[in-house]
């Protein structure tokens, strides 16, 4: 597994570059993350989105797919492929420090 | 990983239930991933983006080996509601969206969605008798333009 340094913390991460153990995650990793992923500058909308990606895991055990985020986070699906161009819930987890969801709807 | 998909044109040419619903999912399935998806309805595909039609697509309960019933069984008036209402239970379930709602959700995710000029013309439809999220009524050449660099699934 590799290992990468976000916010002077070291941290492995899967070939995907999902953090492996979602307890090494802080917030402060989050920009470096998104800015690899393109995404510049994370807004108050982007950060609603991870903070429920992050609690959704921790309730049950896996992030949301995309359908349930535009049901159940508060931002509609238009919004969430605005704010994450390259996939809302994949791109969201891996900001967030989570596994990939897995689901196929 | 190889080299990794950046764009599908999917083709739905069915219109019954089973015909449809996998075209979705990889649709949906790609712009959750980040690929750029177009779906593009022909012949009775066209069902799932016509309004009269797309909340009443039905389950083929005859010439479907897959679904283990006698033909004759299947032929039975009633039989493709009888299937379509019990799979849509299990669907719902499941938390999969009926079809009118996952095409929504297909086109807010960003994918584009277009009729075919030839079936159409064929069926007598005009883009006012589809539903709002079709972007378009193209000829199969432009399909080809818009799917360039990409893959193409026919479904």
């Amino acid at each position: 597994m590799p290992t990468v340094t976000y916010a002077g913390h070291d941290v492995t991460v899967n070939d995907e570059g999902f953090l492996t153990d979602p307890g090494q995650w802080t917030e402060e990793m989050a920009p470096q993350i998104a800015s690899a992923e393109g995404i510049g500058e994370l807004t108050p909308r982007h950060w609603q989105v991870i903070r429920f990606m992050r609690a959704q895991y921790q309730a049950k055990g896996t992030g949301p797919t995309v359908r349930v985020l535009g049901k159940t986070s508060g931002v509609t699906v238009k919004e969430l492929y605005q704010l994450f161009p390259k996939g809302p819930a994949k791109v969201a987890a891996k900001i967030a420090g989570i596994p990939k969801p897995r689901g196929c709807i | 990983m190889g080299t990794a998909i950046e764009k599908v044109s999917i083709i739905v040419s069915k219109g019954s239930l089973e015909g449809i619903y996998p075209a979705l999912i990889m649709a949906n399935g790609a712009r959750a991933e980040g690929i750029e998806a177009n779906l593009f309805f022909t012949f009775f595909g066209l069902d799932a983006v016509t309004k009269k039609r797309h909340e009443h697509v039905k389950v083929a309960t005859v010439g479907n080996p897959g679904l283990h019933l006698a033909t004759i069984v299947g032929a039975l008036p009633g039989m493709p509601g009888l299937m379509t209402s019990y799979l849509g239970h299990k669907m719902a379930k499941l938390d999969i969206p009926p079809i009118p709602e996952f095409i929504e959700l297909i086109s807010d995710s960003g994918a584009g969605l277009y009729g075919c000029q030839a079936s159409c013309d064929l069926f007598g439809i005009t883009k006012d008798d589809l539903i709002e999220q079709v972007q378009g009524i193209i000829t199969v050449g432009e399909f080809y333009a818009m799917a360039a660099g990409g893959q193409i699934i026919f479904t």
